[in-house]
């Protein structure tokens, strides 16, 4: 099969920039909340006590990074077309995306206000730093509760969008997971364009 | 009768006035901060780690005639825990540590004061810290005190102690080196 390798999103589906976007970060968000619950266990004397939280925090901000990145590359692309969905799956699909990126940014950010209002910054990976902005007393505690609940929450989202797709891909069997994995359908309809 | 009544009352009243006129009553100045509330405890056995609570209140008698007859009381807000590191503070006040929410305040009140020596004091009373109340010995010294050059009179002290953390509910095993606290008290303080 002559695969056909689409770098940008086209009504049939995902290319490949944002095929890797949605499955790195899915892999870094699910990783970086397993970590997360896992850290907060440590024994001072784990030798991970350390090494666990910088790894948090440096994967927290790339995808940080990545989230404004994509939602870029999002705005500069066509979406792909949602005709097999009802008006309801329609809506709930979007509301649950714009979810995602508006929590993710929230948790995002309240992660980093919890390591920086004492005024140091983020080392990511010993790559670079992310300065302090915010200083104010206290901060890092309230930072910490936001935090930890929106983790649960976009958690309890990502499970309704796996359960969703599932759904499309095995009750309705559509297209709807395809599009993410797969990308695009080949063009059936100009056989010139496939015989290259 | 009714003017021999009259006359105990005012009497007495008098001296009452006249023992509170002498044991001088005292506010702690936090206001402008010449009053700190420090901590150190070792990390590891390798090092001192020093932190602060930056907000408390206090009020203390002191007559330098009588120095036993002192008393003194501070509120600690203990959220205010500052090691000037955010994530260490954040841990300070979570509920396996010093569980802020749920113990916001930290008080001690002496119950008796005796003199150990020149300007010295033991000062004994209850520490509720973690929702736990112990009795707690601080031995205090007197730094100085006086007129002010600002028309107000002040009298200061320094005072320390050793918490050992199980004995108020702190179970976090922080180490076998890191099992006990050293509390300083610096408090000024205005006379009314």
């Amino acid at each position: 099969m002559a695969a056909v390798m689409y770098i940008r999103d086209t009504l049939q589906g995902y290319g490949i920039v944002s095929r890797l976007f949605h499955w790195i970060m899915a892999i870094a968000i699910f990783g970086l909340f397993a970590l997360g619950v896992w850290m907060v266990t440590l024994d001072y004397y784990s030798p991970y006590y350390n090494a666990a939280p910088n790894f948090h925090r440096s994967l927290g901000i790339l995808v940080l990074i990545a989230l404004l990145v994509r939602w870029l590359w999002r705005a500069a692309n066509v979406r792909p077309s949602s005709e097999e969905l009802s008006p309801f799956e329609r809506k709930a699909a979007h509301v649950t995306h714009a979810g995602f990126y508006v929590l993710l940014l929230a948790l995002l950010i309240s992660g980093y206000l919890i390591s920086t209002p004492d005024g140091q910054p983020i080392d990511v990976f010993g790559w670079f730093e992310v300065p302090s902005i915010v200083q104010a007393r206290g901060l890092e505690s309230s930072a910490g509760y936001v935090h930890r609940i929106i983790a649960y929450v976009v958690m309890a989202l990502a499970v309704l969008h796996t359960l969703a797709a599932l759904k499309h891909h095995f009750i309705n069997r559509d297209r709807i997971l395809n599009r993410m994995w797969s990308g695009p359908a080949r063009p059936a309809i100009n056989p010139e364009e496939e015989s290259h | 009768m009714k003017i021999v009544k009259t006359a105990f009352a005012v009497a007495a009243l008098a001296s009452a006035l006249s023992t509170a006129a002498t044991a001088a009553d005292y506010v702690v100045d936090t206001k402008n901060a010449h009053a700190s509330i420090n901590f150190r405890i070792k990390h590891l056995g390798f090092s001192w780690l020093a932190g602060r609570f930056d907000k408390f209140t206090g009020t203390f008698s002191y007559d330098d005639k009588n120095p036993d007859a002192s008393k003194v009381k501070i509120e600690i807000d203990t959220a205010s825990v500052d090691t000037n590191h955010a994530e260490r503070d954040k841990h300070l006040r979570a509920a396996d540590l010093l569980d802020t929410d749920k113990f916001p305040t930290a008080t001690f009140e002496s119950t008796s004061v005796k003199s150990s020596g020149p300007e010295k004091a033991t000062v004994s009373g209850k520490l509720t810290l973690h929702g736990v109340t112990k009795d707690i010995v601080i031995e205090t010294q007197r730094v100085g005190g006086g007129k002010d050059p600002w028309g107000g009179y002040r009298d200061g002290f320094t005072g320390t102690t050793t918490l050992k953390l199980a004995d108020f509910g702190i179970s976090r095993d922080l180490g076998p080196f890191s099992k006990e606290v050293e509390l300083t008290l610096d408090l000024e303080g205005i006379k009314q």
